[in-house]
């Protein structure tokens, strides 16, 4: 019993380091984003947790096939009766053990959800875990079969079928549908949020380094969900800000037709000042916030 | 208690062998071209569907048809219910209530020897075990044959075998086809047969619903299977809503299969159920019940209480497709969500409907071949049913990122890894059985102690999955793919070969070969780690589920995957090899009890007769007691049967008894 102990112990101690320190950095999805980060921290720690209850168990099931077999000589002989039937300790430390372990993970798992702004999952129209930066750079993306496009309200609302976000920037994506349920997941910014439709879904991250950022849909949404996925780049602030005024400018003959954020493309039968859009749908509530505001400053 | 006092309410059982075969009182004795069978349930069932097709084309021609298919919903589902009961009429399951309904009793049923048996339907427990068998043998191959299609497709990232359509097509039936068969992959076989047996009773207590579920599962396979006829479904096992509603004519099947599939498993639940509560033997109390008939009663209830849910789901889905209604269109007054939530609060006890048996059976299996009692009996009959309670509260961790409320989900993290408590005893249980235990490596064994590995990793990778910022990584991809075959091939799949390994030679009579069996068991347990495991990765590294087009980089992890499972499904053909050649081709007569094992269902002579035992047991002791001196034995089996003495390892004789022999 206590040379199973000690193995596992010796195997805990020398497995866990070398898993951080070796493997951790580079589990996905990164660390582009706030959100891949502690992503990538919170992973990092489960396994961590976990590896020394995998060993426990492997340990113990090699220990018992190999020394317990019938086959072997010198095998004990077992023993039956009402020591082999229970044991309170062993059932009482067993029940605690994993509670108090349990209860651990979950306390960790909403701290670091509720710390994080929600850790860039969806989290509804209304979040109530959002992130301490005032300026956001909110980012509408609308998924049909089978195709992203991106909207940026506070550049006018113009459209643009790849994902372009600045560096240093907390973003907040809106994710809607026009048709089918889609899943929103930019894999190297760790953004995983449905798209319902005719449903808001926010999820925010605030981005750190700049790079290639693949979008994949997550959600089965037919006959070509395989082939729905596109790229996107998270560029500097300038660059960004270049962009964007510049794409602004473009489509402005367009944009001005069109409202800045709304959850559909789909003309409104019930639209009562005669408008093709939802007329419950209220323009971006911050639309002021970043556009307005050059990101340099 | 004394064993005159049980003995004195002894029920007299009619005759076994009553002369009058079958049939009904007042009518003449049916003749022999007129018995019912596959045959004229195949016939039934394809009358009933061109009747119904018929039918629903006369009553909605024209404004049902789905968009730009030529199809009519309201045919097809025509088509496929009257099919279905057309297939009930023909197996003979509603003889019995339409003749009551025209004041006929039927005469009691007889045992019948002939191999024809297996193909009628009949009320005896054993046989309808094996007929379920071989279904979910039926089931399980078809949904193994798509997977070596999927991953066929997977070899190349780019360049496809299959159309998009057809892939995800395959990807859907093959899905639903396993999860369908999984409901029942235990509880129908070892389930129906086992459960009578272990706890005494002569039959189960309802002996037509019994084989109604068998019947009108068989059905829900060729409804499933239908679907590949209209083009197949693109929605994968959920069936998500929106997409549903777009979806042709093989939605249909998929929506009338699952609650045809539903009817059976909510039949099953209640005739396992009150069988297991009232049909116990005389001193069976619930601190003797074998572990695995908790782990079905535990089963039971999930059956029953939670199959409601997905038939009244695919009601709305079925009402949305051909009666127009809008429960789950959003643009309509309906919702996305209310699929999504109906469809998980089933999905999720359903998960552990396909544990929980699994659980039972290596809990079976581990004592005998460790010759020591089960460790913490009542924790384990406290897991199932722990289990059992806490999966009713875990339905919205599959929507963590769908837009629900976000407050839920902390609440929903918390209750899902509350379940692993439960799920941690299994292993308290099993890793306490075996210490210091004598472990001989037969096939069964071989079989249970895999599950305790596999099952490790899938359970561990769910609380990867519970928690709410790792989710937002692994959530939909090839993670959760590898997670949830870990748990259900990887534990109930592997609990159900060696379940089958383990009481074939009773069900059947005939030993299986151990070298081929072992042979089975190594290339699958090899093969199916390195199938799945490399998915764990390749969830990691992006790729999301149900693609079939997927990243340069992950092709050689794929590859190897796809290899492996190709393996992994020649690993089935040993099976089936080793079915035939040592039931049919060249049997060997297996001994009573060829484990030496204490449970009450081996102390029957092989082949069990067909009311089970002569005499209703008096039971004595909980089945465990391996490797104890002077432990009292199992059961009184009465004059005929012998007493078993726990602590020995074949059964002793009345003499060796402590107690004075019973009369």
């Amino acid at each position: 019993m206590w040379r199973m102990v000690a193995i596992w112990l010796v195997l805990s101690a020398v497995l866990d380091p070398l898993f951080y320190i070796l493997v951790g950095p580079h589990v996905p999805p990164g660390t582009m984003t706030s959100s891949a980060q502690q992503n990538q921290f919170d992973f990092n720690i489960l396994l961590v947790a976990a590896l020394p209850v995998f060993l426990a168990v492997w340990v113990y099931l090699a220990y018992t096939v190999v020394m317990w077999r019938a086959s072997r000589k010198g095998a004990p002989e077992p023993v039956g009766g009402a020591q082999a039937r229970t044991h309170l300790g062993v059932q009482v430390g067993w029940i605690v053990t994993t509670t108090v372990i349990v209860l651990g993970l979950f306390v960790f798992g909403t701290v670091e959800l509720i710390a994080n702004g929600g850790s860039g999952g969806g989290e509804g129209p209304n979040p109530i875990w959002t992130p301490t930066s005032a300026t956001i750079l909110p980012v509408q993306v609308i998924a049909q079969q089978w195709k992203f496009t991106y909207r940026y309200p506070t550049f006018g609302g113009f459209e643009s079928g790849q994902l372009i976000v600045p560096n240093d920037t907390t973003i907040a994506f809106h994710v809607t549908s026009l048709d089918v349920i889609h899943d929103f997941w930019a894999y190297q910014l760790s953004i995983k949020a449905d798209a319902n439709p005719q449903q808001d879904d926010v999820a925010f991250t605030t981005t750190r380094q700049t790079g290639s950022v693949t979008v994949r849909c997550d959600e089965l949404c037919g006959l070509w969900h395989g082939a729905m996925f596109n790229y996107g780049k998270v560029v500097s602030k300038a660059a960004f800000m270049a962009w964007a005024k510049s794409t602004e400018a473009g489509n402005a003959a367009n944009t001005k037709l069109l409202p800045p954020f709304a959850y559909t493309y789909v003309p409104d039968a019930n639209g009562s000042d005669g408008g093709y859009y939802p007329d419950n749908v209220d323009p971006y509530s911050n639309s002021e916030v970043y556009g307005a505001k050059p990101a340099a400053s | 208690m004394t064993l005159t006092a049980e003995r004195e309410t002894e029920v007299v059982y009619p005759d076994p062998t009553p002369p009058v075969l079958g049939g009904f009182q007042g009518l003449p004795q049916r003749p022999g071209w007129l018995s019912q069978h596959l045959g004229t349930a195949a016939i039934g069932a394809v009358l009933g569907y061109l009747l119904g097709h018929w039918l629903g084309n006369v009553v909605a021609s024209g404004y049902t048809n789905i968009a730009n298919s030529g199809v009519n919903a309201v045919a097809i589902t025509g088509g496929l219910l009257l099919g279905v009961f057309g297939w009930l009429l023909g197996i003979g399951v509603l003889n019995y209530p339409l003749a009551k309904m025209v004041g006929l009793e039927p005469r009691p049923d007889y045992e019948s020897t002939s191999w024809t048996r297996y193909l009628r339907l009949t009320v005896d427990h054993k046989v309808v075990g094996l007929q379920y068998v071989i279904g979910v043998l039926a089931f399980l191959f078809t949904g193994g044959l798509l997977a070596m299609g999927i991953r066929t497709e997977l070899l190349s990232p780019s360049s496809h075998l299959f159309g998009p359509g057809t892939y995800i097509a395959i990807v859907s039936e093959h899905g639903t086809i396993m999860m369908m068969m999984a409901t029942s992959v235990i509880v129908g076989p070892l389930g129906n047969w086992l459960v009578p047996l272990m706890i005494g009773a002569r039959r189960t207590a309802f002996p037509r619903v019994e084989a109604f579920s068998f019947w009108i599962f068989t059905a829900g396979y060729l409804v499933i299977l239908s679907a590949l006829f209209y083009g197949g479904f693109p929605t994968g096992w959920t069936g998500y809503a929106p997409l549903q509603t777009q979806a042709g004519g093989g939605m249909m099947s998929y929506l009338v299969g699952f609650a045809v599939i539903g009817l059976g498993m909510m039949a099953a639940g209640f005739n396992l159920a009150v069988t297991i509560i009232n049909y116990r033997a005389p001193g069976m109390t619930w601190s003797r019940i074998p572990i695995f008939v908790w782990s079905i009663l535990a089963t039971c209830a999930l059956l029953t209480l939670a199959t409601p849910t997905l038939v009244a789901a695919g009601f709305f889905g079925i009402l949305d497709h051909t009666a127009q209604t809008a429960f789950f269109v959003t643009e309509h007054g309906g919702s996305s969500f209310l699929w999504e939530n109906l469809f998980w609060f089933f999905g999720h006890p359903e998960v552990y409907i396909m544990a929980l048996p699994g659980f039972g059976i290596v809990f079976e299996i581990l004592p005998v071949f460790t010759r020591k009692p089960l460790f913490a009996y009542k924790v384990a009959a406290a897991a199932m049913l722990g289990v059992a309670l806490l999966s009713f509260f875990v339905w919205q961790h599959h929507l963590f990122q769908s837009g629900i409320n976000p407050d839920m989900r902390p609440l929903f993290m918390l209750t899902t890894e509350l379940i692993s408590i439960p799920t941690g005893f299994i292993y308290l249980v099993g890793l306490g059985t075996l210490y210091k235990a004598k472990i001989k490596f037969e096939v069964p064994m071989l079989f249970a102690l895999a599950l305790f590995f596999n099952f490790l990793i899938g359970g561990m990778t769910g609380v990867f999955l519970s928690d709410v910022p790792v989710n937002v990584t692994v959530h939909g991809s090839f993670f959760v793919l590898a997670h949830f075959h870990y748990t259900i091939m990887g534990g109930l799949i592997f609990a159900f070969f060696g379940g089958l390994y383990f009481w074939l030679p009773k069900m059947t009579g005939k030993t299986m070969n151990k070298k081929l069996g072992q042979i089975h068991f190594w290339i699958m347990f090899i093969f199916f780690n390195l199938t799945f495991f490399p998915m764990f990765l390749i969830g990691l590294l992006g790729q999301p589920r149900r693609v079939f087009e997927y990243a340069q980089n992950l092709q050689a992890l794929n590859d190897f995957s796809s290899v492996s499972a190709f393996i992994l499904g020649a690993s089935f053909l040993v099976f089936v090899a080793n079915f035939v050649w040592s039931i049919f081709i060249k049997p060997t007569p297996a001994p009573a009890n060829p484990w030496n094992s204490l449970g009450l269902e081996w102390q029957t002579p092989t082949p069990v007769p067909y009311y089970n035992f002569e005499r209703i047991p008096v039971v004595l002791n909980d089945p465990y007691h391996y490797s104890e001196e002077n432990a009292v034995s199992v059961a009184d089996l009465g004059e005929e049967g012998v007493l078993v003495a726990a602590g020995a390892s074949s059964p002793a004789s009345v003499a060796e008894d402590p107690r004075p022999p019973a009369r």
